[in-house]
């Protein structure tokens, strides 16, 4: 299960700046290659996308496959026109999603 | 239910342990042959151009389970001349698709880094996509000294 995604966002920008993102989520990310101490495979379970969307508009979309590292992590931009909000999700492949949201006051 | 004759039977055995004691080599052929296949399918069968990609990675990771990784690609990201996706592949990895990034105009520039996996010494290579339909590429070896897949 993921657990409390940590975002590192400015609150304020100018107008057509574009801001550095952070974003992590705590998560095994379970490749599905691994073997248990039986022999069994542990069955894969991963975040398998993560998308950013700025006033409900698309900024940055991560389609992940069991070869992203434990604990997701992105650093991406985004160029921000007017004050709004950043808009984040993480979708499990068992169909749980995180998500998270920032304010930012552009002036 | 097909029924097999003792000398078939013998044949499939000793074909299974052939493929059982070189499962790496084996492995390692088909990984490549599958990060060509899908770098084809990505770019509809297009060459790539090599160059405006900026690959990140070490030379050597200690630790194939988090090996960071950061990419920049130059180029305008206009409303009408943007980059669109990039996909990164690792040729030896299991499953050689890494991640496929989207980007639109709003992301300001075409660049993220993150963390990946690498089960062995490797070509990362990564191909961007621009909205004009243009595809761009690079690649960087990495010697990996502990698989990050849980071999």
């Amino acid at each position: 299960m993921a657990e409390g995604p940590r975002l590192k966002v400015p609150t304020t920008a100018k107008k057509g700046e574009v801001v550095e993102i952070k974003t992590l989520i705590l998560h095994a990310m379970e490749s599905g290659q691994r073997k248990n101490e039986f022999g069994t495979i542990i069955p894969r379970k991963i975040i398998n996308k993560f998308t950013c969307t700025f006033n409900g508009k698309p900024v940055f979309t991560a389609n992940m496959e069991p070869a992203i590292a434990a604990n997701p992590f992105f650093q991406f931009y985004a160029k921000v026109e007017e004050s709004g909000t950043f808009k984040f999700s993480w979708t499990d492949d068992d169909g749980t999603v995180t998500t998270a949201e920032r304010k930012i006051a552009v002036g | 239910m097909v029924k097999l004759s003792r000398r078939e039977t013998l044949v499939l055995a000793v074909g299974t342990t052939v493929l059982s004691v070189f499962p790496n080599g084996q492995r390692a052929q088909a990984g490549s042959r599958e990060a060509a296949d899908l770098i084809g399918k990505f770019t509809g069968g297009k060459t790539a151009q090599k160059g405006k990609v900026a690959i990140e990675l070490p030379e050597i990771a200690e630790n194939g389970g988090n090996v960071p990784l950061a990419i920049s690609v130059d180029a305008p990201m206009a409303a009408d001349n943007y980059v669109s996706e990039v996909v990164v592949v690792a040729e030896h990895n299991p499953a050689p698709e890494v991640v496929k990034f989207d980007f639109t105009p709003m992301s300001g520039k075409a660049a993220v880094t993150t963390r990946i996996r690498l089960a062995q010494s490797q070509n990362v290579v990564v191909v961007a996509k621009t909205s004009k339909g243009e595809f761009f590429t690079s690649q960087r070896f990495v010697k990996v000294t502990v698989g990050g897949c849980g071999g």
